[in-house]
């Protein structure tokens, strides 16, 4: 077989975690032909709520500085970090690139919304409170309360590990003098343990919905909002949490779970199912290997895995292969580096600076903010600022110089970023920059 | 509060001095600042040695491993798994000490056997095949944390022995020559309490010169601090020795499931600051890897270290490892105290030992002439103990497993109930069922995950059973998080790095423990 009779695109996308899954409904929207694949498993673990920035941890001494307002804190998160990916993005892009995705999901019956200036309060499994711009309808319900402090009833599942109601009502109990615990046994489960994904596909069951809304009946006297953990159906949630706050005359919302919770595998069946009726050529659960080609030459691709070996070309990449746990980076004994083309990878000198001594150090561990420099079209820089090669692109949690995980930005710079990237890309491709 | 004895420190030599004086009849607080085992017998290496690590240096203390080696393997079969262990040699080792050692054991006792290079990598398949020579010793595995619970437990029945934790002593009072009063203070809260003890032990290893400067007595201490490494998962049936001159890096002990990795010797200024670090982790490596190539390779876990108090024998000084091994008894008549004694030193293959000398001094000193038992009388095995034992998780939910019973800890298979179990057992001596002291009793946080999860899930069923109640419970939460990272820190590269970031996504990203103030629990963030 020759390299031209393998199938040709404009853009290969490798990764479907957020950022690759946010790009290919960017890419899609633009008229790019588009191949793709990962584990589309890595989106499943997110929490399911957005984020854009919660927090700005100290350079030095001093306290986290909590984010109520994501994008008015935007300037001193650059000038505390200078070469965080938001500097190569705009407010208004950032808030652009969220909505062409929420348009996407909203057509796959998962809705969201997002707090004009302000994060929303969003109550957390373990009774925290998280901070976020973005969050799934049937979570909103918590915000609301929250913010009301309306009388409430937060209700765990018997033998549904990991989540207490009485854990999140021990935790907000001093602010919130209103809300109180319960417990309640899922109707006709085949006994043993309980876990949110099973749940959640039963609640789809209207019997079973019913059901469980008169296990829930005696806990609502007096409250307004009664809180579950996110088990409120796979398929379009709105739809499980309006039917049971009709039965029930309250509002009923969720709380997010341990990943792999729902509102991920949501997200993950949304886009499983939808991008390939979009047209993209996707590859769930399996790698894409390449080198950097010569001027004027496609990428050659290697898609490899179960259940299907192929060869793809393609005009531009698009690198969205996450850190450690989604596989885009690997630390050893010597050092980090980029899995797929051996990209530069900046990074502490040490291994011995990889980590802080304190776990929660507010400032966080070194080896976070580790990752792959880009210039303003999210294209990889080396050490000096040269270009490494003009049709290759990098996003998401790939990038250098962000800690999503302490900064709460991860579905921000996932998305802003990826939507970024491909609006290069797609300019490239309108003035004929490809290879061929 | 008064007592006969108060011993302080609730290390294995605490715990073992405390059934000891059980056992002829005497009772006794036991003292602890920390918990039970959190010095050098919570950090050490598992090896019940044979001896044969110490014919070239020190035949005393060489004979002294051998016979208690045969003692607790008598009288305490429940703490040991009798693996037995090798000595082995690779290319460029010195060949001069391989030649005197099957001479060096035999004149210490210890019964050590020649293997061919073929014999000794066919029993364990892991060695290099660099092996030049090798002898099988009886080694063997011993579980610190059971002996010490044990000892404890046993002393409670005999003689209502009492365990003061997280109390320091911070002061003696003397008055014509004897310890009058002690003052504790509780670590956690502040509180004070007096005690008043006919006599007074220090048991408190490394600590053993500050406590002892108490009461105006000197002991030169060195502290040198070892750190040990934790493989994912066992790699070896046997303890391996490398056949050389006591270096770091040099043993490989298996502890269940797990095999561990070491150790070094570093000299810190203060036991306190012990602290496992990456070069210690790298040194550990570089030099086990010849005698086993694939330790450069395989999964860790963690990373911890304990520090050895190593008693200055007259001015010598100089690097830890040299300086004696064998344990010291201070009478402090030389500062004119007659109620008051100082154990240090020694080994936790020792500890009985080192228990017995000091209870025949306390015995003599009270007046009680009854004879130590401890070298004829088994140790009973207490059911609530036996959550430290790896695999035994594993073990109990495949025999009883209850499908109504959730599994907690995943990695090593702890359910709900057992959870329970623990708390119950231990409730009447631990008072605070928090997330460290339940990781002390068990396997939880020891697996894979290193409590990632499953320190979730069993806050979350604190809560739930009211055992925790308020924001406290975050504090707590996030204690437990950072002692576990401490031993986690230098082993995260490959696959552990990959386990910590998610581990880091679920503490800090999603429920965002780093925010909550320890010191202010109750402030929620602006909402
Ligand atoms: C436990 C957890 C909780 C989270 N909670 C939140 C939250 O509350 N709010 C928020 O905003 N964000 C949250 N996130 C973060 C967010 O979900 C994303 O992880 C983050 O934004 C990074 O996304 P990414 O697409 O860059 O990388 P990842 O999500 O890591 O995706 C990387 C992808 O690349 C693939 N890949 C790697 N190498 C190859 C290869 N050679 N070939 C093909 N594919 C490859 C992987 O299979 C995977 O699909 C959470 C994440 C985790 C893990
Ligand atoms: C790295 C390493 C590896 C080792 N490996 C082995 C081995 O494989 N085999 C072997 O036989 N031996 C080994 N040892 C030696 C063995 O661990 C020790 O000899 C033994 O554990 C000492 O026990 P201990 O009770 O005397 O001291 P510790 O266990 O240190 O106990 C002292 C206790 O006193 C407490 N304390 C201190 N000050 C106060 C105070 N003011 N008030 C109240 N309490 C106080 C401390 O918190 C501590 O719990 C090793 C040691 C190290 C460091």
């Amino acid at each position: 077989m020759t390299s031209s009779s393998f199938p040709h695109y404009d853009l290969a996308i490798i990764g479907t975690g957020l950022a690759g899954l946010a790009a290919a409904v960017c890419a899609v929207n633009r008229g790019l032909s588009v191949v793709q694949a990962g584990n589309t498993g890595a989106i499943a673990y997110t929490s399911g709520v957005f984020d854009v920035l919660g927090a700005i941890p100290p350079t030095e001494d001093g306290d986290i500085a909590v984010v109520d307002a994501p994008f008015a804190a935007l300037p001193r998160l650059l000038a505390a970090y200078p070469g965080h990916p938001y500097a190569v993005v705009t407010p208004e892009g950032i808030r652009a690139a969220f909505h062409e995705v929420l348009d996407f999901l909203r057509g796959a019956g998962i809705v969201y919304h997002t707090g004009d200036q302000r994060n929303f309060a969003v109550i957390g499994p373990a009774g925290t409170i998280k901070h976020s711009w973005c969050v799934p309808e049937t979570i909103m319900g918590g915000c609301t309360a929250f913010a009301a402090k309306a009388p409430c009833v937060i209700v765990g599942v018997e033998r549904l590990k990991g989540f207490s109601a009485a854990q999140v009502v021990a935790n907000l109990r001093g602010v919130w003098p209103q809300l109180r615990a319960a417990q309640v046994a899922l109707p006709e489960h085949p006994g043993g343990e309980v876990y949110t994904e099973q749940a959640a596909r039963m609640l789809e069951v209207p019997q079973l919905c019913r059901a469980f809304a008169e296990a829930l009946r005696p806990l609502v006297d007096g409250v307004q909002y009664l809180g579950l953990p996110a088990i409120l159906g796979v398929h379009r949630p709105g739809d499980v949490a309006a039917d049971l706050s009709r039965q029930l005359g309250v509002t009923v919302f969720e709380i997010p779970t341990m990943p792999p919770g729902v509102p991920g595998i949501r997200l993950k069946e949304a886009f499983e199912d939808k991008l390939p009726e979009m047209g993209v050529a996707l590859y769930c659960q399996q790698r894409m290997d390449g080198q950097l080609p010569p001027p004027g030459e496609p990428f050659r691709l290697h898609i490899s895995g179960q259940p299907t070996e192929v060869d793809v070309l393609a005009d531009h990449v698009l690198l969205a292969t996450g850190r450690f746990l989604g596989g885009g980076l690997r630390g050893d004994l010597e050092g980090v580096v980029e899995t797929v083309f051996g990209l530069p990878v900046v990074q502490p000198e040490t291994r011995a600076q990889w980590h802080r001594a304190d776990y929660l150090d507010p400032r966080g561990h070194e080896i976070h903010k580790a990752g792959i420099c880009v210039d303003a079209q999210l294209r990889p820089v080396g050490p000096a600022g040269e270009l490494i090669h003009p049709r290759l692109h990098v996003a998401g949690s790939l990038l250098a110089n962000q800690d999503w995980i302490r900064m709460k930005c991860g579905a921000g710079v996932a998305i802003a970023t990826a939507a970024s990237a491909v609006e290069a890309v797609a300019k490239a491709c309108a003035h004929g920059d490809g290879a061929t | 509060m008064q007592t006969e004895v108060l011993v302080i420190g609730a290390g294995v030599t605490g715990a073992g001095i405390a059934r000891d004086l059980a056992l002829r009849g005497i009772s006794c607080i036991v003292a602890e600042q920390g918990d039970i085992n959190s010095g050098a017998s919570g950090g050490n290496h598992g090896l019940l040695h044979s001896g044969a690590r110490y014919v070239a240096s020190d035949r005393e203390a060489a004979q002294e491993c051998r016979e208690e080696g045969e003692i607790l393997k008598r009288l305490a079969p429940q703490c040991i798994e009798d693996c037995g262990g090798l000595f082995v040699a690779v290319k460029g080792d010195d060949e001069d000490y391989i030649a005197h050692f099957p001479d060096w054991c035999a004149k210490a006792g210890i019964a050590a056997h020649a293997l061919s290079a073929s014999q000794a990598r066919a029993l364990e398949p892991c060695l290099s095949p660099d092996v030049i020579a090798a002898y099988a010793v009886p080694d063997a595995s011993i579980d610190p944390f059971k002996l010490a619970l044990e000892n404890l437990a046993h002393a409670k029945e005999l003689a209502g022995a009492r365990l003061l934790r997280r109390f320091r002593v911070q002061e003696f009072v003397i008055a014509q020559g004897r310890i009058a009063r002690t003052r504790l203070v509780n670590t956690v809260s502040g509180e004070e309490i007096w005690v008043e003890a006919e006599q007074v032990v220090n048991a408190t290893g490394a600590w053993a010169g500050r406590v002892a400067a108490l009461a105006g007595a000197d002991i030169p201490l060195l502290c040198s601090q070892g750190t040990l490494l934790v493989t994912h998962e066992r790699i070896a049936t046997r303890v391996i020795n490398r056949l050389r001159k006591p270096g770091n890096g040099d043993i490989l002990v298996p502890g269940g499931t797990v095999s561990i990795l070491g150790t070094t010797s570093v000299t810190i200024d203060a036991p306190e600051k012990a602290r496992p670090t990456v070069a210690e982790v790298d040194e550990n490596l570089r030099e086990a890897a010849p005698m086993i190539p694939s330790l450069r390779d395989i999964r860790y876990v963690r990373a911890y270290c304990g520090v050895r108090p190593l008693i200055r024998a007259g001015s010598e000084g100089g690097d830890g490892r040299s300086a004696s091994r064998g344990f010291a008894l201070f009478e402090h008549t030389d500062v004119g105290l007659s109620n008051f004694l100082t154990v240090s030193g020694g080994k936790l293959t020792t500890f009985r030992l080192m228990a017995e000398r000091v209870g025949d001094v306390v015995a003599r000193r009270l007046g009680n002439t009854n004879p130590c038992r401890t070298r004829q009388e088994p140790l009973p095995a207490v059911a609530a103990c036996e959550w430290t034992e790896p695999g035994r998780g594993p073990k109990i939910w495949a025999m009883q497993h209850d499908a109504q019973d959730p599994l907690l800890c995943e990695c090593e298979m702890i359910s709900a109930s057992a959870v329970q179990e623990i708390v119950d057992s231990c409730r009447d001596v631990f008072p605070d069922p928090g997330l460290q002291a339940l990781g002390k009793r068990s396997r939880i946080g020891k697996g894979a995950c290193q409590g990632a999860f499953c320190g979730v899930r069993v806050a979350a069923h604190l809560y739930d059973t009211g055992q925790m109640r308020s924001r406290d419970g975050l504090v707590k939460m996030r204690e437990f998080f950072q002692e576990r990272f401490k031993g986690q820190r230098p082993v995260l590269w490959n696959a552990q790095l990959v386990q910590a970031e998610l581990a880091e996504a679920l503490h800090c990203g999603l429920l965002g423990l780093e925010l909550v103030d320890p010191k202010n629990p109750d402030k929620v963030l602006p909402s």
